[in-house]
């Protein structure tokens, strides 16, 4: 067991230390959410007022959704890597190494889970400074919140970027799936005022319940009357991240067999 | 060391390995020898537990493929033709994660890497990432990474790939220094006639099938006597009358002629037999002591290097 533990941790600081040798990751990851935020953000919220009841106004609603955008990023650049992994070689040393392949993949996935979470505490922390109102005394909720949907998103990453070959099918799926849910998770507007169909997705997108985690977790439940409830978005967020464990452990595990060319 | 009996393998649409049975003594160095598309890549595969035969059995260090790979994976080293390190790493970085992922950690580790690095000349650039070493320098990481766990068996996939002749020599100089000095069962694959050379037994694959086993010189006596090549320009009219004048067994390609002769007559007459016979056609002859490439092309009746095959 504790040799299992030794393989997570070292694949982990392996992604730690990959990550910041290479600034342009870095900078990509934190500055493409960072812009779009300031940009659109306080663009579109001095327009518009999402409902008159609600006394948020849009950049506020819209800051949990660009935490979500973060932590999106962050974890599919860290997926990436996997591709990297098997067109540069590093992959097939891991298949012939005699661990379990889950290790590899839960190093992998925790150390992107790590990255995803420490830029959306940086971030959360520009907040204030943006005259943002966070409830930084519920500091625990906020990072378990961040730290089970940073870990659901770099999983349904590593799931996805097992099957690619290429950087460039990679980038495409995340432009045909990953924006659209990550969208459709109310990150630009809330169920209750979507079409009847589009709702529909937004209460089957997992994505909606991450967003609604951390949503709670910053400004607090009681306010948020159209997002599901806490322990319901704690259930489906860990529900998800671990059944995309499990489907990248099942397809890691079978690897060897004709997979390789 | 390995035992393999009847094993095959298919892709989907292909016959990589058609039931070849061999084996590996403990403390040789054994080479699998073939052209692109032989199957010794497919069987370097199989040997590594990355793929797993579709009949016949094998088993390696003992144990048997498919039902004991942790086992077979503690006592293997592997070295691959591509690269298989981290590039963003430092070399040492790149042996202490191989090192944890071997079950090694703390002052052992750091022993081990220590020795490894120096044993390999990386000493002084240990702390420089992999992507701003040369390629010659590259190989000896690869090499230091596989042999870290002090493997009893080490499998080499094509591992002169991208080395110039200097850094080729090295390696092999290390080889046998490796197996002398720790008894270690060295595999290494090669298209290489020069490599299978070094090797102690060698064996010789075909699309697929197994055409020749042992020691180089074994194999290059089954030939006989001495090669003889005939140039001239109608080829095919030469062959058909050395044929019909001299009991000798021809092999014909674009460029010549290839003529084994008898373990009776020297090469040199043969030569000078075919020489004032045919003397008006033959616009050069030459003859040669046997090699692998003879011995390759007299058990398959075609040459090494097919025209999609040559590099």
């Amino acid at each position: 067991m504790s040799r299992v533990l030794w393989v997570i941790a070292t694949l982990w600081q392996r992604e730690m230390v990959r990550f910041y040798r290479q600034p342009s990751r870095v900078i990509g990851a934190l500055g493409s959410p960072f812009i779009f935020w300031l940009l659109i953000g306080s663009g579109i919220g001095t327009s518009f007022r999402s409902g008159a009841a609600q006394p948020q106004n849009y950049l506020e609603y819209f800051f949990p959704g660009t935490i979500l955008l973060i932590l999106l990023f962050t974890s599919i650049f860290s997926t990436i890597s996997l591709i990297e992994d098997r067109r540069q070689g590093f992959l097939q040393g891991i298949l012939i190494a005699p661990i379990p392949r889950y290790s590899f993949v839960l190093g992998k996935i925790l150390g992107g889970t790590t990255l995803a979470f420490l830029q959306g505490v940086l971030f959360l922390l520009l907040g204030p400074w943006a005259g943002i109102k966070i409830h930084f005394s519920n500091w625990p909720a906020i990072a378990g919140a961040l730290f089970i949907a940073a870990f659901a998103l770099t999983a349904l990453g590593f799931f996805i970027a097992w099957r690619f070959q290429s950087v460039q099918g990679f980038h495409a799926v995340m432009n045909l799936f990953l924006i659209p849910i990550w969208i459709l998770s109310g990150a630009l507007f809330p169920p209750s005022g979507a079409s009847n169909w589009l709702r529909v997705v937004m209460i089957y997108n997992p994505l909606s319940y991450s967003l609604a985690l951390i949503r709670a977790s910053l400004f607090g439940s009681p306010a948020l009357e159209p997002f599901p409830a806490v322990s319901l978005s704690v259930a489906v967020t860990l529900v998800f991240g671990f059944t995309c464990f499990a489907l990248s452990a099942l397809a890691a595990a079978s690897t060897g067999q004709a997979d390789a060319q | 060391m390995i035992e393999i009996k009847n094993l095959s393998f298919r892709y989907k649409n292909r016959e990589a390995l058609k039931g070849i049975s061999f084996s590996v003594r403990q403390g040789e160095i054994f080479g699998l020898l073939g052209p692109n598309g032989s199957g010794k890549t497919t069987l370097f595969r199989i040997l590594s537990t990355l793929f797993f035969p579709s009949s016949g059995a094998v088993s390696v260090c003992g144990f048997p493929l498919g039902e004991k790979n942790k086992m077979i994976r503690e006592k293997i080293g592997v070295v691959f033709q591509s690269p298989s390190l981290d590039s963003k790493l430092t070399a040492a970085e790149n042996l202490m994660h191989q090192g944890r992922l071997y079950g090694i950690a703390g002052p052992e580790l750091k022993k081990r890497i220590g020795e490894a690095l120096k044993k390999f000349g990386l000493s002084e650039r240990r702390n420089e990432r992999v992507e701003k070493l040369s390629g010659g320098l590259k190989r000896r990481v690869e090499l230091a990474k596989g042999l870290l766990h002090r493997p009893a068996l080490l499998i080499l996939d094509e591992p002169s790939t991208g080395l110039d002749p200097g850094a080729r020599l090295d390696l092999w100089n290390y080889l046998q220094s490796l197996r002398q000095e720790s008894q270690v069962t060295i595999v290494v694959t090669t298209h290489l006639m020069d490599e299978a050379e070094r090797c102690d037994r060698i064996a010789i694959l075909n699309e697929g099938v197994l055409v020749g086993l042992g020691t180089p010189d074994q194999l290059k006596k089954e030939i006989g006597g001495d090669v003889i090549l005939v140039q001239g320009k109608d080829l095919k009219g030469l062959e058909m009358k050395i044929q019909r004048q001299f009991s000798v067994k021809t092999t014909r390609n674009e460029t010549a002629l290839q003529i084994e002769s008898e373990r009776s007559e020297r090469g040199a007459d043969l030569a000078a037999r075919l020489a004032q016979a045919l003397g008006e056609e033959i616009e050069s002859i030459t003859f040669r002591k046997p090699t692998l490439e003879d011995v390759f092309m007299h058990r398959t009746g075609h040459t090494f290097w097919n025209e999609e095959g040559r590099r």
